[in-house]
């Protein structure tokens, strides 16, 4: 068949959601970022939510998020996301409220934010970019940045006896008895992609049936800040990041249980 | 056992070159253009066109949303 009888809307299987804005992100060529901008507004239109969904927009890469999915949104200050949301969902219970934050923003500056909003199980979903690093400010140390790790403030490697040890926040997160959900995800490959997505939708679903909070760490390249190809970034991310951060659910439970599944 | 098809249109603007949909097509039907666009970026295309089965991994991996996927069964 000629390509031009096959491009026709009847055939089309995958394209570009409703609610992904005409405008080109200002990400990096490969962020991960851009991966999950995707999912999330395809599965807000899939799922009917657009109307219903407040994001909070964190300080970090991730700061211009609204300018990306067509739903409404509030900035906050640098990790104060699930403070932010805490404040919209109390408020407005019928909303879907997600807090989207990187591993400077959520694990470094918001620590005491995100633990508390947690452990009082907040009915949001929190999605958390975890890429090592802050890449905003040009690639300097995160609490995530993995031992011997090379950054702009760790130009021999992070080295543990001065920096302390990369911090698997998520799986602190896990043991809070306000979570109902916490998983580890990827977006590296099209199979890896398509799991985070179920992994988020669960997550979605769990906020909508009000069972406290859904985290979803999605182990993400920052190929800048990393100083690789994005291609080198996937595999170095497969290599060294996943080796340290495993996918898979961390726990997959009703809110006030706490059960450890690995 | 039916045969299928697939296409890819690419956003040639806004496409930024990553190389990820090269990587993650098993058919190896994508690659990069020796031109650029207004960006200066070498955009994907398809190389081998016959071969793509439109499974969509190309498009699931892209980070900015550049391909859609066209399928039919021949
Ligand atoms: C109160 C405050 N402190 C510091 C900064 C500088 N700053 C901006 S982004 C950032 C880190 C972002 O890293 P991360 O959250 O990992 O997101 P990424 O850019 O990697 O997606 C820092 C420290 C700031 N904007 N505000
Ligand atoms: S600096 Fe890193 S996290 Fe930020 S847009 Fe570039 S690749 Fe993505
Ligand atoms: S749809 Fe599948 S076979 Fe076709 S170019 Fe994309 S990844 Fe390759
Ligand atoms: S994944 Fe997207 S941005 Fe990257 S080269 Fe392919 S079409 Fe271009």
């Amino acid at each position: 068949m000629e390509l031009k009888d096959l491009i026709k809307p009847e055939n089309l299987v995958y394209g570009k959601s409703r609610l992904l804005e005409e405008e080109i992100m200002h990400y990096c060529p490969g962020c991960s970022h851009g991966v999950v901008h995707k999912i999330l507004a395809e599965l807000i239109e899939e799922m009917g939510l657009q109307e219903k969904t407040i994001g909070i927009a964190p300080v970090g890469c991730a700061v211009f998020a609204y300018n990306y999915i067509d739903i409404d949104w509030q900035e906050a200050a640098h990790g104060r996301a699930p403070a932010v949301a805490t404040g919209i969902s109390r408020l407005m219970p019928d909303k879907f409220v997600f807090s989207y934050q990187g591993d400077g923003d959520l694990a470094s500056i918001g620590t005491a934010e995100i633990m508390h909003a947690c452990n009082r199980g907040e009915n949001i979903l929190v999605i958390f970019i975890n890429n090592g690093i802050y890449g905003m400010t040009g690639g300097q140390m995160a609490p995530t940045t993995l031992e011997g790790m090379v950054t702009a403030t760790t130009p021999t490697g992070r080295d543990v006896a001065r920096n302390g040890y990369p911090l698997k926040i998520t799986n602190l997160i896990a043991q809070l008895p306000g979570t109902s959900y916490v998983t580890r995800q990827a977006v590296h490959t099209a199979a890896s992609a398509r799991k985070c997505k179920r992994s988020i939708k669960k997550a979605i679903q769990n906020v909508l049936d009000k069972k406290g909070t859904s985290f979803v760490e999605v182990v993400s390249t920052c190929s800048s800040g990393w100083k690789m190809t994005p291609v080198a970034s996937n595999k170095w991310m497969e290599e060294n990041m996943i080796a340290y951060y495993p996918l898979g659910d961390l726990k997959d439970s009703v809110k006030g249980e706490n059960v450890l599944e690995n | 056992m039916a045969k299928v098809q697939g296409a890819v249109v690419v956003d040639k603007e806004g496409c930024k070159g990553c190389s990820l949909c090269v990587e993650a097509c098993p058919q190896g039907v994508l690659n990069l253009h020796k031109e650029v666009n207004s960006r200066g970026y070498h955009y994907s295309f398809m190389e081998t066109p016959e071969a793509c089965i439109g499974c969509s991994n190309c498009g699931v991996v892209c980070p900015d949303t550049c391909l859609t996927i066209y399928r039919v069964k021949v």
